[in-house]
């Protein structure tokens, strides 16, 4: 393989795997939920960031698999790892202890403010769709000190104006209700079409990086909402020739998520 | 104790049964023997509601469904589970849905006997206007800034019964866990009957060699069930691998139901136990999932000399 690797060759999963992994420069410790995350965090893991450690929604601190994880309970992240939490544990004491710098959450769904759905499209009581729900992803958003969104898609109907259903709510939400949320809610959204990204409370997500031979229009044409823009948004460098040799032969040779 | 007779004695039609295990040692065989045993209105506590709930669904034992994540692992879709809950197909289902956290907080009220448990989660999400389960109260004491500090709380589950699967016991039930031991100790003490159902029943010497590893001491434990690979297809850490091509292939099956009440007929309702199940799917299948070993150093509890 040669540094002559072109967008094309990639496909979305690891264009956002890639994307998402360079955004965990400097993080001490991320929370990975199923599927995308766990391949961003672990491939951050393999480049920019080897001091990270990756807390599984199981339970597993400090984990070094012998195989890719083919999920966040496999095995082979249990043989070897530093610790093993019980649930009690891994939620109350290092989740809401506040021990996370990166919470990793996807979802159906996302408004501007960072607010998820994950439960349903439609209404609730008699869903179009139902889809798995919160998982500890509540949790995630409100103790994590930031969190990234991994979206698959970036069309309207997953930005949206107005959710569905509010599975996650962001600090904003929760200040509006008069409660205290620990983190800053979601901080980076990671797209393919680009980055959206956003500070903290009172903040809406604006669009600051789109991926090579993407417009700002393309972008504001696939968000529900009108989309804020930063005066200058960069190009995403595109996944280079280590990143990707990385995730397809390391990280994932199996193509277990890199679907 | 044997599976029949755990279920026959502990699982009754309208019961409230917990079912834990999160991904590892979710107790499988279990849920099949409810099944064979033909259990009706149950309501179910789960916090991963995955493939042996869309099974117990679909053989219409359930009729409540109290979780935090229904979904097939990242695998792919429930099929039973969403036409129940999207088009009430055969019937409607009720489903109460918190959060994996709620959840915890439900079994450690449960498990003390606290009438609820506070978090910090659910303020500003729109689960509150569906579940009637998660209130906000006002924290007698002042908060950091020292003004009124609001919390949601959850309440307790009791359940009739929980029923866990782990690596092994001794006869009178002292139970062993090692690798993900998720919440299981929580939902036992909090059940007012609990199952466990083990790799193997071993000799007291082999527990009390190591009693830190005990997560679950015998008096929280109604009875015993040895039932090697009982948890498939998911897995014992040490024992036996997860099947993930059966996860993957369950999203196919669960989608059309002729087909998944094909499966419950031919895997569950044909075979008598699951060592018939066991020995259906062959020696060669378990041997793809064998694992080798991976032995931890012994620890030395020490002997007073003299």
């Amino acid at each position: 393989m040669t540094d002559s690797t072109t967008t094309t060759d990639v496909t979305s999963s690891e264009l956002l795997a890639v994307v998402a992994s360079r955004e965990l420069a400097a993080r001490r410790t991320v929370f990975a939920g199923i599927g995308l995350p766990t391949l961003a965090a672990s491939l951050a893991h393999l480049t920019v960031a080897p001091q990270l450690e990756i807390v599984y929604e199981s339970g597993v601190c400090g984990a070094h698999p012998s195989h890719l994880p083919e999920t966040i309970a496999d095995a082979v992240l249990i043989t070897g790892a530093e610790a093993v939490l019980s649930m009690p544990a891994l939620f109350g004491y290092v989740l809401q202890g506040g021990h996370i710098d990166v919470g990793f959450l996807g979802a159906a769904q996302i408004d501007k403010w960072g607010n998820l759905n994950t439960s349903v499209i439609g209404d609730w009581d008699a869903p179009k769709v139902r889809l798995p729900g919160s998982g500890g992803a509540i949790e995630v958003m409100a103790n994590s000190r930031e969190v990234f969104v991994v979206m698959r898609r970036h069309d309207p109907r997953s930005f949206t104006e107005k959710l569905d259903f509010c599975t996650t709510p962001g600090p904003d939400r929760a200040v509006e209700e008069g409660l205290r949320p620990l983190g800053t809610g979601v901080t980076r959204v990671i797209t393919e079409l680009g980055i959206l990204a956003r500070a903290g409370v009172g903040e809406e997500l604006t669009l600051v990086a789109v991926h090579p031979g993407v417009t700002v229009d393309q972008v504001r044409e696939n968000t529900g909402w009108d989309l804020a823009v930063a005066d200058t948004v960069e190009t995403v460098r595109p996944p280079g020739a280590d990143e990707l040799r990385l995730l397809r032969e390391d990280v994932d040779p199996d193509r277990v998520y890199l679907r | 104790m044997t599976m029949r007779e755990a279920v026959s004695s502990f699982v009754h039609d309208g019961d409230t049964v917990s079912l834990e295990g999160f991904t590892h040692l979710i107790p499988t065989a279990a849920g099949h023997e409810i099944i064979r045993q033909g259990r009706r209105g149950l309501t179910v506590v789960r916090m991963t509601a995955d493939i042996v709930v869309d099974q117990m669904l679909a053989a219409g034992c359930v009729s409540r469904l109290v979780s935090s994540f229904v979904g097939n692992s990242s695998a792919g879709s429930l099929g039973e589970l969403r036409r129940r809950v999207e088009k009430a197909d055969p019937e409607p289902l009720i489903f109460e849905e918190y959060s994996h956290y709620g959840m915890i907080c439900r079994y450690l009220a449960g498990a003390q006997r606290l009438p609820f448990y506070p978090l910090r989660s659910y303020g500003g999400s729109d689960l509150p206007s569906v579940n009637d389960g998660l209130r906000k109260v006002t924290s007698p004491f002042p908060g950091p800034d020292g003004e009124p500090e609001q919390v949601y709380v959850v309440p307790p589950v009791n359940p009739d019964v929980t029923i866990i699967h782990a690596q092994r016991a001794d006869r009178s039930g002292n139970t062993q866990i090692w690798g993900l031991t998720g919440v299981q100790a929580e939902a036992v003490y909090a059940a007012d009957k609990a199952v466990v159902v083990v790799e193997e029943i071993v000799e007291d010497e082999v527990v009390r060699s190591d009693p830190n590893r005990t997560v679950i001491p015998s008096h929280a434990v109604d009875a015993v069930v040895a039932c090697p690979r009982g948890a498939h297809p998911s897995f014992a850490q040490g024992y036996y691998d997860r099947d993930n091509a059966f996860y993957r292939a369950w999203s196919g099956i669960s989608k059309d139901p002729d087909r998944l009440r094909d499966w419950l007929k031919e895997w569950v309702y044909g075979t008598a136990d699951h060592a018939e199940y066991v020995s259906k799917l062959g020696e060669e299948f378990w041997d793809s999932l064998a694992v080798g070993e991976a032995m931890s150093l012994p620890v030395n509890y020490g002997r007073r000399l003299g």
